[in-house]
């Protein structure tokens, strides 16, 4: 008869261990690059954050004492993304509400599913290239070419398919008896969805909608081919239409320049793009929570 | 299978002819014919899968919300054919309210549960009465009278399930359907319902499917057993079809069919 207590000398043991041990190192290794990176970033970046920082414009690089600030990137990456947002957020709803509520499983939305995962898999830079194909090089747009408007639309396809699986997959989580008890009073579909199944989603919809507009924040490539970049402030309505200045594109710029002040100037972005993209990604964390909480009361 | 003329007659609300209902290939229930009297409490019961439920849903087309759902026969109300092509299923749901078997308020304010419906049926009056009214109707009033702008959900269950009531309620229709509304509930609870449902008798007509035989004898004045039969050609599906539908009291005292007397006292189901 074996003995009841635990032996460690047993191979079974043994090799549960080894691979308990090896998979712990593994998560471990997996996080390392986070962690570096964000300190190596905060200890690069955060040293250079001055108040100027907010409100210069960047110098022309070849003037090595002084790079300026980056008031114009961080107000165009502000403008972008939420021209992004204006676009992606009323289509990618109403698309997740369409595939949630009204269809039934047809052949047409079993391929709007699968193009919606397609399309979140698309690199970012076919996004730009698109967008600069259809509106910048046709200056379609009121005879404009690079525009802050057309960033915006790149990044908006980017953020599409986040918002559309989040709204579809929120919606799929609220309880049929919630919609059966609006219907049983005589509700329509249209108020049923307004009315009770919507505001019970809300919140995990608004949790896909933060991820989305944070993945679209810190997109470069789409940019660069849409958006181009600015060293002037924005002043007006009117800037829309003329090239914008954005943290992403500012960095990738700065970084390849010989001067040590843009470099510098880059750590910085680097430092305030990062810190506000992790913040708006904490942020979708406690709307999640939160939802967890008041979901079932 | 009973058999009614042509001709529905002055108190009749509802009458099935020759309804049969199907999911997809799947027959679930065939050839009803049934009369619903009214200001009658009608309780539909029968043993699992014998499609009592779904029945009852299909009074007020519910089904439409399952895919593959389907319905031959017509469903007569108010002389018209609920099933006719031109017939709004909104306006229908407006005129014969639904309780569910799980109470399922709205994630909002006891008041705002009662007033959601009155207010997207168009309603004008003073919503204060009305919801006191309905709340008085499906005696919760006194219960709750003190924390109306308190959530549906921190209620009990057997609360819930009378706010529900009071819901459908608000909004006036002519029948109300209770789909085993007190399964999920303790039997103080229930009892509760029930003397609900005896008040809103006066005013409404009920029908009710119940698991619950006691209930039924309890509640209704009229009875319709519900059974599943193997399908002719033998491949193991089971078909509902009304057995039986006579007065309570004749159906639990001398029922006419063998089915309907083992099932009542007990032998299967």
């Amino acid at each position: 008869m074996n003995s009841l207590y635990y032996q460690k000398r047993l191979s079974r043991n043994i090799g549960d261990k080894f691979f308990t041990s090896l998979s712990v190192i593994c998560a471990l290794i997996a996080i390392l690059p986070l962690i570096f990176l964000v300190t190596y970033i905060l200890i690069k970046g955060g040293s250079q954050i001055t108040p100027e920082l907010f409100t210069l414009e960047p110098n022309p690089p070849g003037d090595d004492l002084d790079a300026g600030g980056i008031n114009p990137a961080l107000i165009g990456t502000l403008i972008i993304t939420t021209i992004a947002s204006i676009i992606a957020i009323p289509v990618g709803v109403g698309g997740g509400i369409y595939l949630a509520e009204y269809s039934r499983g047809g052949a047409f939305s079993r391929f709007i599913r699968f193009g919606v995962n397609v399309l979140a898999g698309v690199p970012s830079i076919i996004a730009g290239v698109f967008i600069y194909a259809l509106i910048v090089s046709t200056k379609i747009l009121f005879g404009s070419m690079y525009s802050g408007l057309a960033g915006g639309m790149a990044l908006s396809i980017l953020m599409l398919p986040t918002v559309i699986k989040t709204t579809d997959e929120g919606l799929k989580l609220v309880p049929n008896e919630l919609r059966y008890a609006s219907l049983g009073v005589g509700a329509s579909m249209y108020t049923t969805i307004l009315k009770v199944t919507l505001p019970s989603a809300f919140r995990s919809i608004a949790t896909g909608v933060v991820l989305g507009i944070a993945r679209a924040a810190g997109e470069t490539a789409p940019l660069i081919f849409t958006a181009l970049f600015s060293y002037y402030y924005i002043t007006g309505f009117g800037d829309l239409f003329y090239e914008m200045g954005s943290l992403a594109v500012l960095i990738y710029n700065f970084a390849l320049e010989p001067y040590d002040a843009q470099n510098k100037l880059a750590w910085a972005a680097s430092f305030i793009l990062v810190l506000s993209i992790l913040s708006v990604n904490i942020f979708s964390r406690i709307l999640a929570a939160f939802t967890e909480k008041t979901k079932r009361v | 299978m009973i058999k009614t003329n042509k001709k529905t007659p002055k108190n009749i609300i509802l009458s099935l002819e020759n309804v049969s209902i199907s999911y997809g290939t799947f027959e679930a229930v065939r050839n009803v014919f049934c009369n619903f009297k009214k200001g009658n409490i009608t309780s539909l019961i029968g043993p699992s899968g014998c499609g009592k439920s779904t029945v009852l849903r299909s009074l007020n087309r519910m089904n439409d919300l399952i895919p593959n759902c389907s319905l031959k026969g017509t469903v007569l109300f108010d002389g018209t054919n609920i099933y006719d092509k031109r017939v709004d299923p909104v306006e229908v749901r407006r005129r014969i309210g639904m309780v569910f078997q799980q109470p399922n308020p709205f994630p909002k304010s006891i008041y705002e549960n009662i007033a959601f419906g009155a207010r997207i049926n168009g309603f004008t009056g003073n919503m204060d009465e009305l919801v006191e009214s309905s709340l008085i109707k499906a005696a919760l009033w006194d219960e709750c009278k003190d924390k109306l702008n308190d959530s549906g959900y921190s209620l009990s269950g057997g609360q819930q399930q009378r706010l529900c009531i009071a819901r459908t309620i608000a909004i006036e229709p002519e029948i109300i359907l209770m789909d085993e509304p007190c399964s999920a509930l303790d039997p103080i609870s229930t009892l509760k319902i029930e003397e609900t449902m005896h008040e809103l008798k006066k005013n409404y007509t009920i029908i009710i499917v119940t698991h619950n035989m006691q209930q039924a004898l309890r509640v209704s004045d009229m009875t319709a057993f519900f059974n599943a039969i193997e399908y002719e050609d033998g491949d193991g599906g089971k078909v509902g079809y009304l057995a039986e539908f006579n007065t309570t009291k004749k159906i639990f005292n001398s029922p006419k069919e063998k089915t309907t007397q083992e099932y009542i006292s007990g032998k299967f189901g």
